[in-house]
Protein backbone atom coordinates (compact mmCIF):
# COMPACT_ATOMS: atom_id res chain seq x y z
CA UNK A 1 0.00 0.00 0.00
CA UNK A 2 2.82 2.33 -0.60
CA UNK A 3 1.82 3.65 -3.14
CA UNK A 4 0.75 7.69 -3.98
CA UNK A 5 -0.42 9.26 -7.01
CA UNK A 6 2.41 10.93 -7.52
CA UNK A 7 4.46 7.01 -7.07
CA UNK A 8 1.56 5.91 -9.67
CA UNK A 9 2.92 8.50 -12.35
CA UNK A 10 6.55 7.21 -11.66
CA UNK A 11 5.74 3.67 -12.04
CA UNK A 12 4.04 4.45 -15.24
CA UNK A 13 6.39 6.71 -16.77
CA UNK A 14 8.96 3.89 -15.68
CA UNK A 15 7.05 0.74 -16.95
CA UNK A 16 6.71 2.83 -20.34
CA UNK A 17 10.20 3.21 -20.69
CA UNK A 18 10.79 -0.13 -19.77
CA UNK A 19 8.58 -1.69 -22.18
CA UNK A 20 10.14 0.09 -24.79
CA UNK A 21 14.04 -0.34 -23.61
CA UNK A 22 15.70 -2.47 -21.23
CA UNK A 23 13.25 -5.54 -21.93
CA UNK A 24 14.57 -5.88 -25.41
CA UNK A 25 18.32 -5.36 -24.63
CA UNK A 26 17.56 -8.08 -21.63
CA UNK A 27 15.97 -10.54 -24.41
CA UNK A 28 19.49 -9.72 -26.61
CA UNK A 29 21.42 -10.56 -23.51
CA UNK A 30 19.33 -13.82 -23.29
CA UNK A 31 19.90 -14.68 -26.82
CA UNK A 32 24.18 -14.04 -26.12
CA UNK A 33 23.97 -16.37 -22.80
CA UNK A 34 22.24 -19.10 -25.54
CA UNK A 35 24.33 -18.51 -27.97
CA UNK A 36 27.57 -18.84 -25.84
CA UNK A 37 25.89 -22.07 -24.20
CA UNK A 38 25.29 -23.53 -27.31
CA UNK A 39 28.10 -22.65 -29.45
CA UNK A 40 25.48 -21.21 -32.14
CA UNK A 41 24.15 -24.66 -32.72
CA UNK A 42 20.09 -25.21 -33.75
CA UNK A 43 18.00 -25.27 -30.41
CA UNK A 44 14.77 -27.10 -30.82
CA UNK A 45 11.71 -27.65 -28.85
CA UNK A 46 11.24 -30.46 -26.88
CA UNK A 47 13.57 -33.34 -24.75
CA UNK A 48 13.54 -30.80 -21.83
CA UNK A 49 10.72 -30.16 -19.50
CA UNK A 50 10.57 -26.50 -17.29
CA UNK A 51 8.06 -26.72 -14.73
CA UNK A 52 7.35 -23.01 -13.07
CA UNK A 53 4.39 -21.43 -11.64
CA UNK A 54 2.13 -18.79 -13.83
CA UNK A 55 1.86 -16.60 -11.29
CA UNK A 56 4.44 -15.86 -8.80
CA UNK A 57 3.48 -14.82 -5.21
CA UNK A 58 6.22 -13.35 -5.13
CA UNK A 59 9.27 -12.50 -7.67
CA UNK A 60 12.34 -13.04 -4.66
CA UNK A 61 11.60 -16.70 -4.41
CA UNK A 62 10.07 -18.17 -7.96
CA UNK A 63 10.77 -22.65 -7.31
CA UNK A 64 10.95 -23.88 -10.74
CA UNK A 65 12.28 -27.57 -11.85
CA UNK A 66 14.09 -28.72 -14.98
CA UNK A 67 14.11 -31.97 -16.90
CA UNK A 68 15.78 -33.64 -19.61
CA UNK A 69 16.40 -37.53 -19.66
CA UNK A 70 20.09 -37.78 -20.71
CA UNK A 71 21.08 -34.39 -21.02
CA UNK A 72 24.75 -33.59 -19.67
CA UNK A 73 23.56 -29.55 -19.01
CA UNK A 74 20.79 -27.65 -18.63
CA UNK A 75 21.14 -23.61 -18.66
CA UNK A 76 18.48 -21.79 -16.77
CA UNK A 77 17.72 -18.40 -18.20
CA UNK A 78 15.22 -15.35 -16.84
CA UNK A 79 15.02 -13.69 -20.17
CA UNK A 80 13.45 -10.73 -18.93
CA UNK A 81 16.21 -10.09 -15.69
CA UNK A 82 18.86 -7.54 -15.45
CA UNK A 83 21.47 -10.58 -15.85
CA UNK A 84 19.24 -13.15 -17.50
CA UNK A 85 21.86 -16.10 -16.48
CA UNK A 86 20.31 -17.69 -13.34
CA UNK A 87 21.90 -21.22 -13.26
CA UNK A 88 23.38 -24.31 -15.02
CA UNK A 89 23.22 -27.68 -13.82
CA UNK A 90 25.88 -30.02 -15.05
CA UNK A 91 25.14 -33.78 -14.85
CA UNK A 92 27.50 -36.43 -13.78
CA UNK A 93 27.77 -40.04 -13.77
CA UNK A 94 26.33 -40.50 -10.78
CA UNK A 95 22.88 -38.45 -11.77
CA UNK A 96 19.63 -40.44 -10.45
CA UNK A 97 18.15 -38.52 -13.22
CA UNK A 98 18.96 -35.40 -15.40
CA UNK A 99 16.47 -33.07 -13.25
CA UNK A 100 16.92 -30.31 -10.75
CA UNK A 101 14.53 -27.69 -8.72
CA UNK A 102 15.62 -24.56 -6.96
CA UNK A 103 14.17 -21.30 -5.85
CA UNK A 104 14.88 -17.91 -8.51
CA UNK A 105 14.46 -14.46 -8.76
CA UNK A 106 12.57 -12.56 -11.44
CA UNK A 107 12.85 -9.10 -11.76
CA UNK A 108 8.91 -8.85 -13.13
CA UNK A 109 6.48 -10.94 -15.17
CA UNK A 110 8.88 -12.46 -17.82
CA UNK A 111 9.73 -15.67 -20.33
CA UNK A 112 11.99 -17.89 -17.94
CA UNK A 113 14.15 -20.71 -20.01
CA UNK A 114 15.46 -24.03 -20.40
CA UNK A 115 18.28 -24.82 -22.93
CA UNK A 116 19.60 -28.25 -22.15
CA UNK A 117 22.78 -29.61 -24.12
CA UNK A 118 21.36 -33.19 -25.16
CA UNK A 119 23.07 -36.95 -24.60
CA UNK A 120 23.69 -36.61 -28.92
CA UNK A 121 25.48 -33.29 -28.28
CA UNK A 122 22.04 -31.64 -29.46
CA UNK A 123 20.24 -28.65 -27.97
CA UNK A 124 16.56 -28.80 -26.87
CA UNK A 125 14.61 -25.58 -25.38
CA UNK A 126 11.46 -24.78 -23.88
CA UNK A 127 9.96 -21.95 -22.02
CA UNK A 128 7.11 -20.69 -19.64
CA UNK A 129 6.05 -17.42 -18.78
CA UNK A 130 5.60 -16.60 -15.20
CA UNK A 131 3.74 -13.39 -14.06
CA UNK A 132 4.98 -12.10 -11.06
CA UNK A 133 2.46 -9.98 -8.82
CA UNK A 134 2.95 -6.56 -6.78
CA UNK A 135 1.88 -7.15 -3.41
CA UNK A 136 -1.15 -5.16 -2.09
CA UNK A 137 0.88 -3.88 0.79
CA UNK A 138 3.74 -2.88 -1.13
CA UNK A 139 5.10 -6.68 -0.99
CA UNK B 1 33.43 -15.98 5.06
CA UNK B 2 30.30 -14.23 4.85
CA UNK B 3 28.47 -14.26 8.46
CA UNK B 4 25.98 -16.92 9.44
CA UNK B 5 26.50 -19.56 6.61
CA UNK B 6 25.02 -22.93 7.29
CA UNK B 7 24.77 -25.53 5.07
CA UNK B 8 21.76 -28.19 5.24
CA UNK B 9 21.82 -31.61 3.46
CA UNK B 10 18.88 -34.28 3.51
CA UNK B 11 19.81 -37.50 2.48
CA UNK B 12 18.53 -41.13 3.43
CA UNK B 13 20.74 -42.87 5.59
CA UNK B 14 20.29 -46.10 3.93
CA UNK B 15 19.52 -47.25 0.17
CA UNK B 16 19.19 -50.45 -1.79
CA UNK B 17 22.33 -50.82 -4.53
CA UNK B 18 21.25 -49.33 -7.49
CA UNK B 19 18.58 -47.28 -5.70
CA UNK B 20 17.54 -43.43 -7.29
CA UNK B 21 17.14 -41.24 -4.21
CA UNK B 22 16.21 -37.66 -3.91
CA UNK B 23 18.53 -34.84 -2.50
CA UNK B 24 18.03 -31.65 -1.24
CA UNK B 25 20.08 -28.93 0.21
CA UNK B 26 20.15 -25.64 1.39
CA UNK B 27 22.86 -23.00 2.70
CA UNK B 28 21.77 -19.77 4.53
CA UNK B 29 23.28 -17.24 1.72
CA UNK B 30 22.26 -13.54 1.14
CA UNK B 31 22.88 -14.02 -2.33
CA UNK B 32 23.57 -9.97 -3.02
CA UNK B 33 23.04 -10.30 -6.46
CA UNK B 34 25.11 -7.00 -7.21
CA UNK B 35 21.66 -5.41 -8.73
CA UNK B 36 20.88 -3.28 -5.46
CA UNK B 37 21.70 -0.10 -4.33
CA UNK B 38 22.71 0.83 -0.95
CA UNK B 39 21.68 4.19 0.19
CA UNK B 40 23.72 6.57 -1.42
CA UNK B 41 23.12 5.17 -4.66
CA UNK B 42 26.18 2.85 -4.76
CA UNK B 43 25.94 -0.43 -6.49
CA UNK B 44 26.35 -3.09 -3.83
CA UNK B 45 28.73 -5.71 -4.98
CA UNK B 46 27.92 -9.24 -6.17
CA UNK B 47 28.38 -11.88 -3.22
CA UNK B 48 26.90 -14.86 -3.85
CA UNK B 49 27.77 -18.96 -3.79
CA UNK B 50 28.60 -19.16 -7.64
CA UNK B 51 28.98 -23.13 -7.64
CA UNK B 52 27.69 -25.91 -5.86
CA UNK B 53 29.05 -29.69 -6.39
CA UNK B 54 27.97 -33.22 -5.23
CA UNK B 55 29.60 -35.97 -5.26
CA UNK B 56 29.51 -39.45 -4.09
CA UNK B 57 32.70 -41.78 -3.59
CA UNK B 58 34.93 -38.93 -6.00
CA UNK B 59 31.79 -39.50 -8.48
CA UNK B 60 30.15 -36.53 -9.70
CA UNK B 61 26.41 -36.44 -8.85
CA UNK B 62 25.60 -32.77 -10.53
CA UNK B 63 27.48 -29.23 -10.54
CA UNK B 64 25.23 -26.03 -10.74
CA UNK B 65 26.90 -22.69 -11.80
CA UNK B 66 25.22 -19.75 -10.18
CA UNK B 67 24.47 -16.21 -10.86
CA UNK B 68 22.60 -13.56 -8.61
CA UNK B 69 19.25 -14.40 -9.55
CA UNK B 70 19.02 -17.34 -7.72
CA UNK B 71 17.13 -16.95 -4.52
CA UNK B 72 18.35 -16.30 -0.93
CA UNK B 73 19.18 -19.18 0.98
CA UNK B 74 20.06 -21.63 -2.15
CA UNK B 75 18.35 -24.37 -2.52
CA UNK B 76 18.72 -27.59 -4.65
CA UNK B 77 16.96 -30.76 -4.94
CA UNK B 78 18.14 -33.52 -7.53
CA UNK B 79 18.48 -37.44 -7.70
CA UNK B 80 21.56 -39.60 -7.30
CA UNK B 81 21.94 -43.30 -8.16
CA UNK B 82 23.64 -44.89 -5.35
CA UNK B 83 26.07 -47.88 -6.61
CA UNK B 84 27.73 -48.72 -3.48
CA UNK B 85 27.71 -47.82 0.49
CA UNK B 86 29.78 -44.62 0.83
CA UNK B 87 29.46 -40.65 0.95
CA UNK B 88 28.12 -38.28 -0.14
CA UNK B 89 30.04 -34.85 -0.61
CA UNK B 90 29.05 -31.65 -0.97
CA UNK B 91 30.71 -28.54 -2.01
CA UNK B 92 29.41 -24.87 -1.75
CA UNK B 93 32.07 -21.90 -2.81
CA UNK B 94 31.62 -18.18 -2.37
CA UNK B 95 32.77 -15.31 -4.16
CA UNK B 96 34.59 -14.33 -0.94
CA UNK B 97 36.76 -17.53 -1.37
CA UNK B 98 35.09 -19.39 1.43
CA UNK B 99 34.60 -23.32 0.44
CA UNK B 100 31.83 -24.99 2.81
CA UNK B 101 31.36 -28.77 2.79
CA UNK B 102 29.34 -31.54 4.54
CA UNK B 103 29.28 -34.89 4.16
CA UNK B 104 26.58 -37.51 4.47
CA UNK B 105 27.40 -41.13 4.68
CA UNK B 106 24.66 -43.99 3.30
CA UNK B 107 24.78 -47.49 4.46
CA UNK B 108 23.38 -50.16 2.03
CA UNK B 109 20.20 -51.65 3.88
CA UNK C 1 -14.30 -17.39 2.41
CA UNK C 2 -17.14 -19.99 1.21
CA UNK C 3 -15.37 -21.38 -1.19
CA UNK C 4 -12.22 -22.21 0.95
CA UNK C 5 -12.61 -25.63 1.99
CA UNK C 6 -13.10 -26.80 -1.45
CA UNK C 7 -10.62 -24.65 -2.91
CA UNK C 8 -8.17 -25.81 -0.25
CA UNK C 9 -8.89 -29.47 -0.80
CA UNK C 10 -7.70 -28.17 -4.18
CA UNK C 11 -4.46 -26.67 -3.13
CA UNK C 12 -3.92 -29.68 -0.99
CA UNK C 13 -4.42 -32.58 -3.73
CA UNK C 14 -1.87 -30.55 -6.22
CA UNK C 15 0.43 -30.10 -3.12
CA UNK C 16 0.29 -33.76 -2.74
CA UNK C 17 0.56 -34.62 -6.31
CA UNK C 18 3.38 -32.87 -7.29
CA UNK C 19 4.83 -33.73 -3.52
CA UNK C 20 4.40 -37.53 -3.47
CA UNK C 21 3.00 -38.21 -7.58
CA UNK C 22 -0.62 -39.26 -8.46
CA UNK C 23 -2.76 -41.96 -6.23
CA UNK C 24 -1.74 -41.23 -2.51
CA UNK C 25 -4.65 -40.53 -0.57
CA UNK C 26 -4.75 -37.18 0.43
CA UNK C 27 -4.56 -35.69 4.06
CA UNK C 28 -7.07 -32.92 4.75
CA UNK C 29 -5.13 -30.02 6.36
CA UNK C 30 -2.17 -28.44 6.79
CA UNK C 31 0.24 -31.43 7.46
CA UNK C 32 3.85 -30.82 8.08
CA UNK C 33 6.57 -33.61 7.14
CA UNK C 34 3.70 -36.24 6.31
CA UNK C 35 3.37 -36.43 10.38
CA UNK C 36 2.37 -33.11 12.27
CA UNK C 37 -1.03 -31.87 11.24
CA UNK C 38 -1.54 -27.92 12.19
CA UNK C 39 -5.32 -27.03 12.84
CA UNK C 40 -5.38 -24.62 10.35
CA UNK C 41 -9.34 -23.25 10.53
CA UNK C 42 -10.92 -23.22 13.66
CA UNK C 43 -14.27 -21.67 15.10
CA UNK C 44 -13.88 -17.86 16.34
CA UNK C 45 -13.09 -17.71 19.98
CA UNK C 46 -16.31 -16.16 21.36
CA UNK C 47 -15.09 -12.77 22.03
CA UNK C 48 -14.54 -12.54 18.43
CA UNK C 49 -17.64 -10.75 17.64
CA UNK C 50 -17.31 -9.84 13.48
CA UNK C 51 -15.84 -13.55 12.75
CA UNK C 52 -16.83 -16.82 12.89
CA UNK C 53 -14.08 -18.69 11.33
CA UNK C 54 -10.29 -18.19 11.88
CA UNK C 55 -7.98 -19.41 9.45
CA UNK C 56 -3.73 -19.74 9.18
CA UNK C 57 -2.59 -16.80 6.63
CA UNK C 58 -1.28 -20.02 5.17
CA UNK C 59 -4.55 -20.74 3.98
CA UNK C 60 -4.22 -17.50 1.70
CA UNK C 61 -0.60 -17.84 -0.47
CA UNK C 62 -0.29 -20.06 -3.20
CA UNK C 63 0.20 -23.20 -3.65
CA UNK C 64 3.78 -23.02 -4.27
CA UNK C 65 4.30 -20.65 -1.12
CA UNK C 66 1.89 -23.00 0.51
CA UNK C 67 4.54 -26.48 -0.26
CA UNK C 68 7.49 -24.94 1.45
CA UNK C 69 6.00 -25.18 4.73
CA UNK C 70 5.17 -28.88 4.16
CA UNK C 71 8.25 -30.02 4.77
CA UNK C 72 10.74 -29.37 7.10
CA UNK C 73 13.41 -29.57 4.88
CA UNK C 74 12.19 -26.93 1.97
CA UNK C 75 10.82 -24.39 4.85
CA UNK C 76 13.93 -22.20 4.54
CA UNK C 77 12.85 -20.54 7.96
CA UNK C 78 14.67 -23.98 9.74
CA UNK C 79 17.73 -22.41 8.66
CA UNK C 80 17.28 -20.22 11.44
CA UNK C 81 16.55 -22.33 13.75
CA UNK C 82 19.29 -24.48 13.04
CA UNK C 83 21.32 -21.36 13.78
CA UNK C 84 19.49 -20.78 17.21
CA UNK C 85 20.06 -24.37 18.00
CA UNK C 86 23.54 -23.82 18.27
CA UNK C 87 23.33 -20.32 19.12
CA UNK C 88 21.76 -22.36 22.12
CA UNK C 89 25.26 -23.84 23.10
CA UNK C 90 27.15 -20.49 23.23
CA UNK C 91 28.26 -18.97 26.43
CA UNK C 92 28.10 -15.07 26.35
CA UNK C 93 28.59 -12.73 29.28
CA UNK C 94 29.22 -12.26 32.67
CA UNK C 95 27.79 -15.23 34.25
CA UNK C 96 29.56 -17.35 31.58
CA UNK C 97 26.29 -19.24 30.76
CA UNK C 98 24.79 -20.40 27.75
CA UNK C 99 21.11 -20.75 27.40
CA UNK C 100 21.96 -25.06 28.15
CA UNK C 101 23.68 -23.77 31.47
CA UNK C 102 20.52 -23.57 32.74
CA UNK C 103 17.84 -25.16 30.54
CA UNK C 104 19.17 -28.85 30.87
CA UNK C 105 16.47 -30.03 29.46
CA UNK C 106 16.99 -28.51 25.86
CA UNK C 107 14.70 -26.52 23.93
CA UNK C 108 12.18 -29.46 24.77
CA UNK C 109 11.63 -27.45 28.40
CA UNK C 110 9.31 -25.03 26.57
CA UNK C 111 6.81 -27.12 24.87
CA UNK C 112 4.13 -25.51 25.21
CA UNK C 113 5.52 -21.99 25.98
CA UNK C 114 4.24 -20.50 22.69
CA UNK C 115 0.79 -21.00 22.93
CA UNK C 116 -0.27 -19.10 26.40
CA UNK C 117 2.71 -15.78 25.22
CA UNK C 118 2.33 -13.03 25.48
CA UNK C 119 1.01 -13.43 29.01
CA UNK C 120 1.30 -11.89 32.22
CA UNK C 121 4.20 -11.74 34.40
CA UNK C 122 3.98 -11.19 37.73
CA UNK C 123 7.17 -10.55 39.00
CA UNK C 124 7.90 -7.71 36.36
CA UNK C 125 4.37 -6.65 36.40
CA UNK C 126 4.13 -6.53 32.97
CA UNK C 127 2.67 -8.37 29.76
CA UNK C 128 5.86 -10.22 28.70
CA UNK C 129 6.07 -11.57 24.80
CA UNK C 130 8.72 -14.22 24.39
CA UNK C 131 11.69 -11.76 23.38
CA UNK C 132 11.12 -10.70 26.86
CA UNK C 133 11.67 -13.92 28.48
CA UNK C 134 15.25 -14.23 26.38
CA UNK C 135 16.28 -10.86 27.09
CA UNK C 136 16.01 -11.10 30.35
CA UNK C 137 17.55 -14.32 30.56
CA UNK C 138 20.27 -12.54 28.63
CA UNK C 139 20.68 -9.63 30.66
CA UNK C 140 19.45 -11.06 34.06
CA UNK C 141 20.97 -14.52 33.97
CA UNK C 142 23.68 -14.14 31.32
CA UNK C 143 24.61 -10.51 32.29
CA UNK C 144 25.20 -10.58 28.16
CA UNK C 145 23.98 -8.13 26.00
CA UNK C 146 19.84 -7.64 25.24
CA UNK C 147 19.33 -8.64 21.59
CA UNK C 148 16.88 -6.12 19.64
CA UNK C 149 13.37 -6.95 19.31
CA UNK C 150 13.36 -8.05 15.88
CA UNK C 151 17.67 -9.26 14.92
CA UNK C 152 17.99 -11.93 13.70
CA UNK C 153 19.23 -13.91 16.47
CA UNK C 154 16.32 -12.75 18.54
CA UNK C 155 13.99 -14.05 15.83
CA UNK C 156 15.47 -17.28 15.32
CA UNK C 157 15.55 -18.35 18.74
CA UNK C 158 11.84 -17.50 19.06
CA UNK C 159 11.48 -19.47 16.32
CA UNK C 160 13.12 -22.38 18.02
CA UNK C 161 11.40 -22.05 21.36
CA UNK C 162 7.88 -21.77 19.15
CA UNK C 163 8.58 -25.05 17.45
CA UNK C 164 8.31 -27.08 20.39
CA UNK C 165 4.81 -26.08 20.63
CA UNK C 166 4.20 -26.81 16.84
CA UNK C 167 0.54 -28.40 16.70
CA UNK C 168 -0.74 -26.71 19.73
CA UNK C 169 -3.52 -24.57 20.10
CA UNK C 170 -2.82 -21.04 20.90
CA UNK C 171 -4.16 -20.28 24.24
CA UNK C 172 -3.82 -16.73 25.68
CA UNK C 173 -5.41 -15.70 28.20
CA UNK C 174 -7.47 -11.99 28.12
CA UNK C 175 -9.06 -11.80 31.32
CA UNK C 176 -7.56 -11.38 35.25
CA UNK C 177 -4.45 -9.15 34.83
CA UNK C 178 -4.38 -9.02 31.36
CA UNK C 179 -7.97 -7.18 31.24
CA UNK C 180 -7.17 -4.07 30.35
CA UNK C 181 -4.45 -4.33 28.44
CA UNK C 182 -6.27 -6.88 26.33
CA UNK C 183 -8.96 -4.05 25.73
CA UNK C 184 -6.17 -1.89 24.89
CA UNK C 185 -5.09 -3.82 22.02
CA UNK C 186 -8.67 -4.50 20.94
CA UNK C 187 -9.33 -0.62 20.82
CA UNK C 188 -5.59 -0.39 18.72
CA UNK C 189 -7.44 -3.26 16.54
CA UNK C 190 -10.06 -1.02 15.36
CA UNK C 191 -8.96 2.22 15.65
CA UNK C 192 -8.27 3.97 12.16
CA UNK C 193 -4.49 5.73 11.95
CA UNK C 194 -2.06 7.20 9.26
CA UNK C 195 -3.02 8.92 6.21
CA UNK C 196 -4.78 6.37 4.51
CA UNK C 197 -6.82 6.20 7.69
CA UNK C 198 -6.86 2.28 7.75
CA UNK C 199 -7.25 0.11 11.04
CA UNK C 200 -6.17 -3.48 11.14
CA UNK C 201 -9.52 -4.47 10.63
CA UNK C 202 -10.82 -2.87 7.74
CA UNK C 203 -8.01 -5.28 5.83
CA UNK C 204 -7.74 -8.53 8.28
CA UNK C 205 -11.55 -8.49 8.94
CA UNK C 206 -13.40 -6.69 6.83
CA UNK C 207 -11.73 -7.86 3.85
CA UNK C 208 -10.12 -11.01 4.70
CA UNK C 209 -10.01 -13.40 1.13
CA UNK C 210 -10.15 -10.71 -0.80
CA UNK C 211 -7.29 -9.44 -3.11
CA UNK C 212 -5.78 -6.25 -2.72
CA UNK C 213 -4.01 -5.60 -6.05
CA UNK C 214 -2.38 -8.97 -6.16
CA UNK C 215 -2.23 -9.99 -2.91
CA UNK C 216 -4.62 -12.38 -1.27
CA UNK C 217 -5.53 -10.16 2.32
CA UNK C 218 -5.18 -12.66 4.99
CA UNK C 219 -6.95 -12.48 8.77
CA UNK C 220 -3.52 -11.08 10.02
CA UNK C 221 -3.34 -14.13 12.44
CA UNK C 222 0.58 -14.61 13.98
CA UNK C 223 -0.24 -18.06 14.90
CA UNK C 224 2.46 -18.82 12.35
CA UNK C 225 5.54 -15.87 13.36
CA UNK C 226 7.88 -16.11 13.54
CA UNK C 227 7.84 -16.08 10.07
CA UNK C 228 9.59 -16.48 6.99
CA UNK C 229 8.60 -14.14 4.25
CA UNK C 230 9.75 -14.21 0.91
CA UNK C 231 9.16 -11.48 0.33
CA UNK C 232 12.66 -10.25 2.49
CA UNK C 233 13.70 -13.79 2.80
CA UNK C 234 14.16 -13.62 6.85
CA UNK C 235 12.48 -14.53 10.47
CA UNK C 236 9.94 -11.54 10.64
CA UNK C 237 8.80 -11.01 14.27
CA UNK C 238 5.21 -10.21 15.31
CA UNK C 239 5.94 -6.45 16.21
CA UNK C 240 8.20 -6.11 13.13
CA UNK C 241 4.97 -7.29 11.06
CA UNK C 242 2.75 -5.02 12.88
CA UNK C 243 5.07 -2.00 12.13
CA UNK C 244 5.43 -2.86 8.39
CA UNK C 245 1.91 -2.76 8.33
CA UNK C 246 1.24 0.70 9.86
CA UNK C 247 4.20 1.46 7.32
CA UNK C 248 2.18 0.72 4.43
CA UNK C 249 -1.15 2.53 5.58
CA UNK C 250 1.39 5.88 6.45
CA UNK C 251 1.14 5.49 9.87
CA UNK C 252 3.72 6.46 12.03
CA UNK C 253 4.53 2.79 13.43
CA UNK C 254 4.92 1.97 17.52
CA UNK C 255 8.55 1.26 18.60
CA UNK C 256 9.01 -2.65 18.56
CA UNK C 257 8.86 -3.79 22.25
CA UNK C 258 6.71 -0.83 23.42
CA UNK C 259 3.34 -1.17 25.61
CA UNK C 260 1.12 -0.46 22.40
CA UNK C 261 2.28 -3.67 20.51
CA UNK C 262 2.89 -5.99 23.23
CA UNK C 263 -1.01 -4.56 23.77
CA UNK C 264 -1.78 -5.49 19.63
CA UNK C 265 -0.23 -8.65 20.53
CA UNK C 266 -1.72 -9.83 22.73
CA UNK C 267 -5.07 -8.93 21.34
CA UNK C 268 -4.21 -10.47 17.89
CA UNK C 269 -3.43 -13.65 19.56
CA UNK C 270 -6.85 -14.02 21.15
CA UNK C 271 -8.19 -12.98 17.83
CA UNK C 272 -6.25 -16.40 16.65
CA UNK C 273 -7.31 -19.07 19.98
CA UNK C 274 -7.73 -22.76 18.57
CA UNK C 275 -5.34 -22.39 15.66
CA UNK C 276 -2.51 -24.36 16.15
CA UNK C 277 1.47 -22.70 16.63
CA UNK C 278 3.21 -23.49 13.16
CA UNK C 279 6.43 -22.70 14.45
CA UNK C 280 7.88 -21.28 11.43
CA UNK C 281 5.61 -20.34 9.06
CA UNK C 282 6.08 -19.53 5.60
CA UNK C 283 4.42 -16.38 4.00
CA UNK C 284 4.61 -14.21 0.91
Amino acid sequence: MDFTRRDALILGAGAATAALLPVGVFAAAGDEEIAAFTGGADVSEGGVELTAPEIAENGNTVPVAVSAPGATAIMLLAMGNPSPRVATFNFGPLAGAQAASTRIRLAGTQEVVAIAKLADGSFARASSNVKVTIGGCGG
Amino acid sequence: MASGVKPRVKVPRTAAVGDVITIKTLISHKMESGQRKDKEGNIIPQSIINTFSCDFNGQNIMSVDLSGAVSTNPYFQFEATVPEAGDFTFTWNDDDGSVYTETKSVKIG
Amino acid sequence: MNNMTSKHAAVLATVAAMTLGAGVALAQGLVINGEVTLTNEAPAAAHLENLDKVYSGWNFRSIETQALQLDDFDNPGMIFVDQATDQWDVVEGGADESCASCHEGGPEEFAGLRVVLPRWNEDADALWSMEDYINNCRTERMQAEAWKWSESKMTAMTALIGLQSRGMPVNVAIDGPVADIWAQGKELYYTRVGQLDMSCSNCHEDNYDVMIRADHLSQGQTNGFPSYRLKNAKLNSIHGRFKGCMKNIRATPYAEGSDEFHALELYVASRGNGLSVEGTSVRN
